[in-house]
């Protein structure tokens, strides 16, 4: 288990207090303008060296897309924008950031400000999370009062502004593009790429977007240098990251915890347990709505990290980890995450905007026992039809699930399903034109 | 995509009263000059919050004008984003999640409670008119499950009868406390801390 002093967000349970002054007491603000007068590139160097990726879901890494910016500022000014748009079904970690650790991810905002040469900082909070804006907004004031924000930030000559802009309740607003298409006005879809928003992104300049978490341990990492970030971990899969173990478990919580931790250990150690003890486990859905679930036999021995996640063919995502029990209707579970995202499909291409609602309607027959067992080959051709046939990675994180259902979970609706009435009957029906069907014995 | 019912009782005009004025003078600060369209979505939030928790067409045409936005442009945001409401839902506006992390710790419950004492369907007010309630998608807060959303504030870890008597103050115009049911402290395990035992300020 992780020792309590490698752990970066000490105030995830809002011990110790948010304020400034607290926050400073754990060591925030410190050495921020030693870190500010290195050169640019040896932050990124440093950042490259952690192997840090980002937290976000995609689990690029961090240093290689910081770097992405351009080295010069040119005639267009660079943006550096927080992707606080929090909404896949299983995560609460951004949050928890955002009211208990705000001056971390401020900090951050600064030096990754500076990194990529960027004045202005925006923070896309979902507007759900309005209390927790409140929080941040107040701990911006409490930065620019000290002088650690605004005109030469922490005395290290360099002007940053941060500004908190709110969404309005679209999940697709978390995909970086249909984020910036909303932070300039307009209905938050996805932009085609290339071009990618390190050239082309806010308002057409240079652009990185990042998760909450990411920026967030940016400081800690140059305090305590990327070497100790490395060790914690597994190789390509280093440092701490935050769980948040959610469904039928007896304590569900958010834990920071070492990458890589069995997820036996993070459902027992720290969530107290499956309802009804191990045996009683049905899946695990890993890392958010959008990654396969694994059945209970892959749980028992899997580890937590982007590598090992993707061997198993799913993914650590968020690590959003959502507890299912056999209490559950599997079947019924997968067809409210289908409607999840029928509801949250931003429209702009047809596979995703019509296969949503395809597969949710599918899979609510499937849980009520109304399909037959063509419609689940069916069920399978129409996520692939969904997959890869998009804009953005909507269309991936909505037929992945239901394939991790196909894969894992097939007798169990095949249990349910039945053979199309008309075959079975065999009747003789006149103006039927697929008669010959009937009339086979194969049929 | 969530369908959008528009309000067939208009008024005729809106205009911000001089404290959001204001605060949306503020809003525009924010972004570039030539970017005033960058503020669409929180004006339209103060005009959520002064008109009672819905948007007018009148308003989306100040709206527009204010940002130099066309109009059509304006109500394409306001259809888009679920949290705008193009109707009246009353001075307390129930929202509660149901997506899978909460509904396999028993939304339904929660939602049975709502149709009980607030109204039989969905976004239909209450028989005093001042409340009503829906159904949304993933709030963000899934370890404190079963939750639900009233105006800007989260309620946390619900059963039957917390959800109860947090609806039933709504009812009589009061605003129950916010936060977990249970007395939980936030994020943290409910029997008591796995980690940071030892950790204090330095």
């Amino acid at each position: 288990m992780l020792k309590d002093e490698d752990r970066i967000f000490k105030n995830l349970y809002n011990d110790l207090g948010w304020d400034l002054d607290s926050a400073i007491k754990r060591g925030d603000w410190s050495q921020t303008k030693e870190i500010i007068s290195k050169e640019k590139e040896t932050i990124i160097k440093e950042i490259k060296k952690s192997e840090l990726r980002g937290r976000g879901g995609a689990g690029f890494p961090t240093g290689l897309k910081l770097s992405f910016a351009p080295k010069e500022l040119g005639s267009r000014p660079h943006y550096l924008v927080i992707n606080a748009d929090e909404s896949e079904p299983g995560t609460c970690k951004d949050r928890d950031i955002l009211r208990f650790e705000p001056h971390k991810l401020i900090e951050g905002c600064l030096i990754a400000s500076y990194a990529i040469s960027a004045h202005t900082c925006y923070i896309y909070i979902r507007g759900e999370y309005f209390r927790e804006g409140q929080r941040l907004q107040k701990a911006i004031d409490q930065a620019y009062d000290k002088n650690f924000l605004g005109k030469n930030a922490c005395n290290s000559g360099w002007d940053l502004d941060v500004y908190i802009h709110y969404g309005a309740g679209a999940y697709i607003c978390g995909e970086e593009t249909a984020l910036l298409e909303s932070l300039e006005g307009n209905k938050g879809q996805p932009r085609l790429k290339p071009p990618f928003p390190a050239l082309v992104g806010l308002y057409g300049c240079p652009t990185i977007v990042n998760n909450v978490e990411t920026i967030a341990v940016i400081p800690t990492i140059l305090k305590k240098g990327s070497k100790w970030f490395a060790s914690l971990g597994k190789p390509k899969n280093t440092g701490t990251k935050i769980f948040c173990i959610s469904g039928n478990v007896n304590n569900p919580c958010n834990v920071e915890e070492e990458m890589g931790i069995p997820l036996k250990e993070l459902i027992e150690k720290h969530a107290g347990g499956v309802v009804g003890g191990w045996n009683n486990l049905l899946a695990v859905i890993p890392g958010g709505s959008s990654m396969p679930l694994l059945p209970k036999s892959i749980c028992e021995t899997i580890n937590m990290d982007f590598d090992s996640l993707i061997k198993a063919k799913s993914g650590l995502g968020t690590a959003g980890v959502v507890v299912i029990n056999k209490d559950q209707d599997i079947i019924r579970c997968m067809a409210r995450i289908a409607r999840f995202y029928k509801h949250e499909s931003c429209g702009q291409c047809t596979p995703c905007r019509e296969g949503c609602g395809w597969m949710w309607r599918m899979l609510e027959r499937m849980a009520d026992g109304d399909s037959t067992y063509k419609e689940i080959d069916l069920l399978h051709d129409v996520t692939k039809q969904i997959e890869g046939h998009t804009i953005c990675a909507f269309g991936e994180g909505s037929a992945w699930p239901v394939q991790g259902l196909l894969r894992h979970f097939r007798k169990e609706i095949e249990k349910r399903s039945h053979e199309e009435p008309l075959i079975k009957k065999k009747s003789n029906i006149p103006y039927l034109i697929d008669q010959h069907l009937l009339e086979k014995d194969s049929a | 995509m969530s369908v959008k019912k528009i309000s067939k009782a208009q008024p005729e005009l809106f205009e911000f009263n001089s404290e959001n004025l204001e605060k949306a003078k503020k809003e525009i600060m924010k972004y570039p000059k030539e970017r005033k369209a960058s503020a669409v979505i929180s004006l339209l939030f103060l005009v959520q919050k002064q008109n009672d928790n819905w948007i007018p067409l009148a308003a989306i045409k100040y709206v527009a004008s204010m940002l130099g936005m066309p109009y059509i442009k304006v109500y394409e945001v306001t259809t888009f984003y679920s949290m705008f409401n193009l109707s009246p839902v009353g001075k307390y506006f129930v929202q509660v999640c149901t997506t899978t992390p909460c509904m396999i710790r028993g939304a339904k419950k929660i939602t049975d409670v709502c149709k009980k004492l607030i109204s039989q369907n969905q976004q239909e007010l209450s028989d005093n008119k001042i409340c009503s309630w829906t159904e949304v998608e993933c709030l963000g807060a899934c370890v404190n499950a079963p939750m639900m959303q009233i105006n800007q504030d989260y309620f946390e870890d619900l059963d039957e009868n917390s959800t109860k008597e947090i609806i039933q103050k709504l009812l009589m115009d009061e605003f129950p406390q916010p936060g977990s049911a249970k007395n939980r402290k936030n994020n943290s395990p409910e029997t008591g801390k796995t980690t940071l035992l030892e950790i204090k300020n330095a």
